[in-house]
């Protein structure tokens, strides 16, 4: 099969000021999200010796911690804030696919015979 | 055959080819994890009261590990930054605080948590003789405040004492005090084991109904913790290689020949190491801290 070729103006090997400038904005931003990331997980640990009732509102509350930062982690540090529509296709396939994982799980549990 | 579109956009994508490549991979990993953890749902939820352990886990030393990763999660992003600004040097320096953190995590988890759990003995009793050990377990207490029941003594196996029907525990401060309130529920320091040969307990065996260190066969919490945190320590391992060859002449070689060529591998092994951050930061709360 044929490859389709990469283009033959080769990219360029330097940098722009302006490139440079805009890398050097996010860098702020990167190590903003990772002490954002550190302080939540203090505040994970923190949270679990806090009695919010029953055991489960406690996984309630580390869960959601837990998806927050995963998502800081996903949006900023793997740059889906803006990605590429062919990426957010394969994601959407894949999300779906473990959403029905969990509730086939979830189904495992699910007794209709009442004895 | 050279490989296309390794530095600049495919058209049709609008992405360069390794990109796509390393989020399919993503999404398979996905499915891999979920799989595990749906079974970890499966376990816990199906557990019986008592039989899914608390606190047995050093929550300090899972707090710094998950705190190295997120760490290494930031420098791997900003040797990638240093790469986009032809800053060679400085990716140079990110990337080797980002193995440094990654190999960290690794040999705490070699060295030290992994092998802690080996030296680490529990007994289950058997319903029927629960009773017999009510000092210890203190289980009226706990049934008093709607606690779950304690079914397991743990703590050191002092092999020296170990009869042919009996085992000798040197056991978590838990059992020496179990009615103590502070005792109730798992704490931020891990409980110390007592040294005290008069706080030793004496367990019959035919009171048992098994025993283990701390290794898979224990219960199914240690199956699914052994599976998925050294399923996770093998991404980690796999992330370190990956990180040390591009640190290598490997690395600057390239970076001669096209800097963006490099920015863009970093991107790839970027993500692939953001990934393993983000299913420890599920891991850490389900076992350590839940």
């Amino acid at each position: 099969m044929e490859h389709p070729t990469e283009p033959t103006h080769a990219p360029e090997h330097g940098v722009s000021d302006h490139d440079a400038h805009h890398i050097n904005t996010h860098v702020k931003g990167y190590v903003m999200v990772g002490l954002l990331l550190a302080f939540c997980t203090v505040l994970t640990v923190g949270l679990s010796y806090v009695n919010f009732g029953s055991q489960s509102w406690n996984i309630v509350v580390a869960m959601a911690l837990a998806t927050f930062k995963v998502g800081c982690v996903a949006a900023i540090f793997m740059h889906l804030k803006s990605e590429k529509w062919t990426i957010y296709r394969i994601l959407l396939i894949t999300v779906l696919f473990a959403i029905g994982l969990f509730a086939l799980t979830g189904l495992a549990f699910h007794d209709p015979i009442r004895y | 055959m050279e490989i296309p579109y390794t530095v600049t956009a495919r058209p049709d994508t609008g992405l360069y080819n390794a990109k796509i490549g390393i989020w399919l991979f993503l999404a398979s990993e996905v499915m891999l994890f979920g799989g595990l953890f749906s079974a970890y749902v499966f376990l816990r939820v199906g557990a019986l009261p008592g039989y899914w352990p608390h606190g047995l886990l050093n929550v300090p030393v899972g707090t710094m590990n998950t705190l190295l990763l997120i760490g290494s999660s930031v420098t791997v992003v900003l040797a990638w930054a240093s790469l986009k600004m032809r800053q060679f040097m400085q990716y140079k320096i990110w990337m080797a605080i980002t193995i440094l953190c990654g190999a960290l995590f690794l040999i705490v988890k070699l060295t030290y948590e992994w092998p802690a759990k080996f030296h680490h003995f529990g007994a289950y009793i058997k319903t029927e003789d629960l009773a017999k050990y009510e000092k210890y377990l203190g289980n009226n207490y706990l049934e008093a405040k709607g606690l779950p029941p304690r079914v397991e003594i743990t703590g050191d196996l002092d092999e020296a004492k170990q009869t042919d029907t009996t085992y000798v525990i040197k056991p978590d401060a838990i059992y020496t005090d179990p009615t103590n309130p502070a005792m109730d529920r798992p704490t931020f320091w891990p409980r110390p084991i007592s040294d005290d040969p008069a706080k030793e307990i004496v367990v019959q065996k035919s009171d048992v109904d098994y025993a283990s260190m701390f290794y898979p066969r224990h219960s199914a919490y240690f199956q699914v913790y052994f599976l998925i945190t050294g399923l996770h320590g093998l991404h980690v391992l796999g992330g370190l290689i990956v990180f040390t060859y591009f640190w290598l002449p490997v690395g600057s070689k390239l970076y001669k020949q096209n800097p963006e060529h490099l920015a863009n591998r970093i991107e790839v092994v970027g993500l692939f190491w953001h990934f393993v951050d983000l299913v420890w930061i599920f891991v850490f709360p389900l076992f350590y801290l839940l």
